[in-house]
């Protein structure tokens, strides 16, 4: 999919003002991804060629870059991104079992999306909430305390349109997510080992 | 108890620049306008404070280390707060962000730095958000620009976003990837002090210790000293998770004994369970026992205290972190996890061990391999397919990567490792026992 040429413009307006704050163009690099990353959704072809035109990188170093960090999306991910942290201090607030019910609930595992194209669910390293875990991010927002039953009233409010507190993943159209799932099943290319 | 730094915790106005300044906020900025660069610094060197970002090295003497002709030096704020069970930083920035904003610019004008970077982790979208809003209130109140309050004195603050990698939280794969880089740690030396960020000397500083500055401004180094132990000056924020009746961020002076913390400060360990086992300053630091918790929490009183067992490789085989000195735990990035007896201890082991296996960048062989192969041969373990030789292999590999690799993620994964096997030997033998089949 092409970056529409709006889209483009927008990108590189803010990508301008970012380089206003360091001393050379490669510094802009992480800032660049995510502002583009943010109006496209994921770190597409045309994400890593647009930076490593604008910062004039070449861009074998753009992909290294946005690949070695797990923020920079490297596949389409459900309209809400479910980022559950199993790390230990979460983990002793019951974050496993958490887990496993949210994968019960969704009907898929860890670090895939659910056929409707509504979410993503992946386990995740500390998020610098350990005092109020289990932590669920979504998208942007961070959901604190969990429980199941917290996390499947508001999963089911963000899904019928309820709830919109958490924005949308940009650019996400389930129904096209849904389409692509039927054709071929989503690439596990971010799970772990 | 006194509150220096906490003050404002859980009040939402408090973010405010109107409420700051109204509460005292931005005297110290203006207190410091008219101080010698090196007057502020003598006074932190003072102060005694110790960085909070988990080395603990004194905030006035790195200051110290710049070169004093250089014409361009940069301040780098570390907020990329990832090491588990730590959750202060971000605690600091989301209700106080204008004493992060009053401490760097006081701190540029002691180092002469004319641009900060402040490299928050990614996740953080929130306190990214709110600290930018305080870095423009400032500029709006003439803070920031081409001059600071009218002295000719250029300054900028830029919150730059990280992007998911523990790693980046180490100060130089921080300014790697400040610079646009993936985040591979630096071969050390040279040091940030004298050639970091851009090339440029670079003070790299935690978001606590940098928000403690104008504190010591306001009431004198010595007097922030006296409030702590002889080598590690004033309060520190510290975070307690897990099994207490009142998990938080909490400020205490440094050296205050780690079971009254536990005990007092966060309420003790919830519904009235037994104590197994304390990680008392990050997912890093070595484990204790219960009986090992009356320690005062400071660098001296938990590196040195002879009532915390050495961790030990095997077989009685002390572990050596430096010639002659060996390992026994560390206050660290002050993140207090409390496990109580209900806990399995090679299961939380083996979840530490496929974070650092995850973490690892991979640049160094012994900490690529042997975190992949710590991950694995724990995870056997945990899940009874184990055998006894498993045990010996683990200490092993530990003590393979420890000491050995560019940056201290490699020995971050090796000492939990040790020290849970040390402390809860026990627990790793029960879940071998029977299994005859030998090791990895
Ligand atoms: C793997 C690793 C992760 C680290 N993560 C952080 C961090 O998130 N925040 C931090 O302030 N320091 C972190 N540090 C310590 C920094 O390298 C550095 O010592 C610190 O930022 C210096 O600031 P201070 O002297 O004020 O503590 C980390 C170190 C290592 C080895
Ligand atoms: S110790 Fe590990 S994380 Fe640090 S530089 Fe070496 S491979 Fe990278
Ligand atoms: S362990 Fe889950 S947020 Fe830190």
């Amino acid at each position: 999919m092409e970056i529409p040429t709006e889209t483009k413009n927008l990108i590189l307006k803010r990508i301008a003002e970012i380089q206003t704050q360091y001393p050379d163009a490669q510094a802009a690099c992480l800032p660049a991804l995510h502002v583009a990353q943010d109006h496209v959704s994921y770190v597409t072809d045309d994400v890593l060629d647009l930076v490593a035109d604008t910062l004039t990188l070449p861009p074998a170093f753009v992909q290294g870059v946005a690949t070695f960090y797990t923020m920079y999306r490297k596949r389409r991910v459900g309209r809400y991104h479910l980022q559950l942290c199993t790390n230990v201090s979460c983990m002793l607030e019951g974050a496993e079992d958490l887990l496993a019910g949210l994968e019960s609930h969704l009907g898929i595992g860890a670090g895939e999306t659910t056929p409707d194209g509504m979410f993503t669910l992946d386990a995740v390293e500390c998020l610098a909430a350990c005092g109020t875990g289990p932590v669920l991010q979504i998208n942007d927002r961070y959901h604190e305390s969990m429980t199941l039953e917290k996390a499947v009233k508001l999963l089911d409010a963000l899904k019928s349109g309820r709830d919109s507190s958490d924005l949308p993943t940009p650019n996400v159209d389930p129904d096209e997510i849904a389409a692509g799932a039927k054709a071929a099943p989503p690439a596990p290319d971010d799970k772990d080992e | 108890m006194e509150k220096l730094l906490s003050v404002s915790f859980g009040d939402p106005e408090a973010k405010k620049i109107q409420k700051y300044e109204a509460s005292g906020g931005y005297k110290m900025l203006r207190k410091a306008i008219a101080m010698q660069p090196q007057k502020i610094i003598d006074e932190v060197k003072a102060s005694k404070l110790r960085g909070r970002g988990g080395a603990g090295f004194p905030a006035g003497v790195k200051w110290g280390f710049l070169p004093k002709d250089a014409e361009t030096v940069y301040l780098v704020i570390n907020a990329d707060e990832g090491e588990p069970g730590t959750f202060k930083d971000r605690t600091l920035m989301k209700w106080d962000p204008h004493r992060l904003v009053e401490g760097a610019i006081i701190t540029c004008m002691a180092i002469g730095a004319h641009h900060a970077y402040i490299y928050i982790r990614g996740e953080l979208v929130e306190e990214a958000s709110i600290l930018e809003t305080a870095i423009s209130e400032a500029r709006q109140r003439g803070f920031l620009g081409r001059s600071v309050l009218g002295k000719p004195f250029p300054l900028e603050i830029t919150v730059h976003r990280g992007a998911g990698a523990y790693v980046c939280g180490e100060e130089t794969a921080l300014i790697n990837s400040l610079e646009g880089r993936r985040g591979m740690p630096r071969l050390k030396p040279p040091f940030p002090a004298v050639a970091g960020a851009f090339m440029k000397p670079t003070i790299v500083n935690n978001v606590e210790t940098i928000s403690y500055v104008p504190i010591i401004l306001g009431m004198g180094g010595e007097a922030f000293a006296s409030l702590g132990t002889e080598d590690e000056g004033g309060l520190r924020l510290i975070a307690v998770s897990g099994h207490v009746e009142r998990p938080g961020v909490y400020e205490v002076p440094c050296g205050t004994n780690l079971m009254e913390i536990i005990n007092d400060v966060a309420g003790g360990v919830r519904g009235g369970k037994a104590l197994k086992g304390v990680i008392p300053g990050g997912s890093s630091t070595p484990v204790l026992l219960p009986d090992e918790c009356d320690v005062p929490f400071s660098v001296s009183g938990m590196g040195g205290a002879e009532s915390i067992a050495e961790v030990e490789v095997w077989d009685g085989r002390k572990f050596e972190v430096m010639a002659g000195r060996t390992l026994r735990s560390s206050p660290g990035s002050g993140a207090i996890i409390v496990m109580d007896e209900t806990v399995d201890m090679v299961h939380v082991c083996a979840r530490l061990m496929h974070f650092y296996a995850h973490e690892s960048c991979g640049q160094c062989t012994p900490c690529r391999v042997g975190t992949s192969w710590l991950n694995r041969l724990c995870h056997k373990v945990d899940h009874g397919e184990g055998a006894p030789a498993d045990l010996e292999q683990l200490a092993l590999i530990a003590d393979g990567i420890a000491g050995k690799t560019i940056c201290p993620l490699g020995d971050a994964a090796a000492w939990p490792m040790l020290g849970f096997l040390t402390k809860f030997r026990g627990e790793f033998e029960a879940k071998v026992s029977g299994n005859k089949k030998e090791g990895a």
